[in-house]
């Protein structure tokens, strides 16, 4: 691995800008839409009913195998999307968001594997949501669009696999909601991938993480243009989603980032002005966050998806957490952030704990790192060699998944 | 050439069994516990290059710092827990052993002897701190922080109430070791010990 100038230049926020030499390597890419709308493809939803026709967005990078054995599963966190790495045309500045790691020579390289990234249901960025057309009203559903989980989720993305023809995965890789995707893939479909790595995440949504959702969504709710959720067609309750991003920018950055980044520095100004203007560059920088923000997200699908985050509980589901994977199959890496804490290391510890009890092939690795919870998207050097090798090395003990035996008779 | 303290070790460990290998390094010697004795391996390693290393071979670590124990380790969940030529360099070395006999129902510790007739000879003749082939550092810039002898670990082991079952004693880390060896304290090298909770 040759030093790079990656290490010189760090964003802090939403997304690592292009500041890498190799920024956008992956190419231009587009976004697929595939719905599935045939007999036995409707998806059934963990909070009952469900989910049919529907559509999800993904984006593809590197070759699949003529033995379909090199496929990667990349899940985004809460505000991601399917546009994981590479540009969307040739110009664009912006690459994907987790582009410092998927690229060619890359932590997943994508001259060896295949790369692959949806957008979750209840997303809004190209996945059937709440701002979708409800087939039975005409309407966008709003709050009528169901309840949907972690595991509805995992399951959608099942058929989408089945629809690249993929039984097996190579390896499952997500951070934050992300990782709790991968966790539940594995224990729900232990056949279908050969590795995991979490990132930054939990076995069960912490309380504090559900408090931060809770005041997210009432800022929200409070915004006099929500309308109960149905707002399509009129004004957005941009700024309630705005202070729901702003917070949940606090919870991904650290006190010594947030320090380092901003400290007391007053924004573009020598004295405090006395007035509730933005005097600070940490409040001009939040308020930047939110706002940019509701250009892009929808308000109602971050009440959904804060929702599937704040039910997801594997202890809850399976009795004990060693009981939840006691039937994996998958060999894990687990990654924690020193200075995460809206998922602090412990609760990655408690997996690898968990999948130890029984006997599981399962390695931990803690990256030392200032920049709280957004360090999964930040800390390339420390990441990257890592994941490349748990790959390569997981790469020679694959074996693909047994063929259905025709039944007897 | 093969480690002969590797292979003592090897001889020591049962087939089969769930091992835990503390500052597993590139874990060299999982993956030969794992060749040879087909053994359910894991490593705890603080090093990342190193903690690369070993999954780059496949094999299972966890990254972690044996200064604070090891509480992420359930009791008695392994066979046997080996701490390899590293208890000269932790800052707590009584709390690790201690620890190797909660996790591990069998604890494989092998340490450099400081009352080596070498380093015992440089510090009465020449009045200074002991500088050799096994503890090749200077004192100032020395990672063994807390060099012991097989006098005192035998003494640590009384005072914690453990047993030893076994004491190997070797004279390199490249020669096979002495049949018999008579005042191990002043003549071996490396002391591989075996202890149990009584």
């Amino acid at each position: 691995m040759t030093e790079k100038k990656h290490a010189a230049r760090k964003e802090i926020g939403d997304v690592a800008m292009g500041y890498d030499d190799d920024a956008g390597n992956a190419g231009v890419v587009r976004t697929r839409y595939v719905t599935f709308d045939q007999p036995g493809q409707e998806l059934a939803l963990e909070g009952g009913g469900t989910l049919a026709p529907f559509t999800l967005a993904y984006e593809t990078y590197g070759t699949l195998s003529e033995r379909k054995d090199n496929a990667v599963l990349v899940t985004h966190a809460l505000s991601g999307d399917a546009h994981v790495a590479g540009l969307h045309s040739a110009g664009d500045k912006r690459p994907g968001w987790w582009d410092m790691m998927i690229g060619p020579g890359k932590g997943l390289d994508t001259d060896k594997y295949f790369v692959i990234c949806a957008n979750v249901i209840g997303g809004c960025s190209g996945s059937t949501g709440p701002a979708t057309e409800n087939p039975a009203t005409g309407k966008p559903y709003g709050t009528d669009f169901p309840m949907i989980t972690i595991r509805d989720m995992v399951n959608a993305q099942m058929l989408l696999l089945d629809h690249l023809g993929i039984g097996k995965l190579l390896a499952a890789v997500g951070g934050s909601m992300g990782g709790m995707q991968v966790l539940e893939l594995a224990i729900s479909h232990p056949d279908r991938t050969h590795l995991c790595v979490p990132l930054a995440t939990a076995a069960r949504q912490p309380t504090m993480a559900i408090a931060f959702n809770e005041v997210g969504r009432q800022a929200i709710m409070a915004d006099p243009n929500w309308h109960g959720g149905h707002y399509y067609g009129g004004k957005s309750p941009a700024k309630g989603l705005s202070v729901a991003r702003m917070v949940g920018h606090i919870t991904y950055l650290s006190d010594e980032a947030m320090e380092e980044k901003f400290g007391r520095r007053l924004q573009d100004i020598h004295d405090y002005t006395f007035t509730f203007s933005a005097d600070f560059e940490v409040e001009s920088y939040l308020r930047h966050q939110g706002l940019s923000f509701t250009n892009r997200f929808d308000a109602n699908t971050l009440l959904y998806i804060t929702r599937a985050l704040d039910y997801f509980d594997l202890t809850r589901q399976h009795g004990t957490l060693v009981k939840a994977f006691a039937d994996v199959k998958a060999r894990f890496l687990v990654m924690g952030f020193s200075s995460d804490w809206l998922h602090p290391p412990y609760q990655l510890k408690e997996i690898v704990s968990a999948l130890r009890a029984t006997h599981k092939h399962v390695s931990y690795y803690e990256v030392e790192s200032h920049y709280g919870h957004d360090a999964f998207l930040l800390e390339r050097e420390k990441m990257e060699g890592i994941i490349a090798a748990f790959l390569a090395s997981g790469a020679k003990s694959y074996t693909p998944l047994a063929p259905p035996v025709a039944p007897a008779g | 050439m093969r480690r002969i303290d590797y292979k003592l070790i090897e001889d020591l460990v049962p087939d089969g069994s769930t091992v835990l290998d503390l500052a597993c390094g590139d874990g060299d010697l999982l993956s030969e516990l794992i060749a040879h004795k087909h053994v359910r391996g894991s490593g705890v390693e603080i090093d990342q290059a190193a903690v690369e290393k070993c999954i780059g071979r496949g094999l299972s670590v966890f990254h972690g710092d044996l200064d604070a124990g090891l509480a992420d380790f359930d009791d008695q969940s392994h066979d046997v827990v080996i701490l390899s030529l590293s208890l000269q360099q932790l800052r707590r070395p009584r709390m690790i052993v201690r620890e190797m006999v909660r996790v591990g129902r069998l604890a494989i510790v092998s340490f450099p002897n400081f009352a080596h007739w070498v380093p015992r000879s440089q510090l009465l003749l020449r009045g200074r701190m002991p500088v050799s082939r096994d503890l090749p550092y200077q004192w100032w810039d020395t990672p063994n922080i807390h060099l012991c002898t097989i006098q005192d670990f035998r003494a640590l082991c009384r005072e914690e109430g453990l047993c030893i079952e076994q004491e190997q004693y070797l004279r390199s880390v490249e020669k096979p070791p002495p049949a018999r060896l008579l005042a191990p304290n002043l003549l071996a090298r490396i002391a591989i010990f075996v202890v149990t909770r009584c």
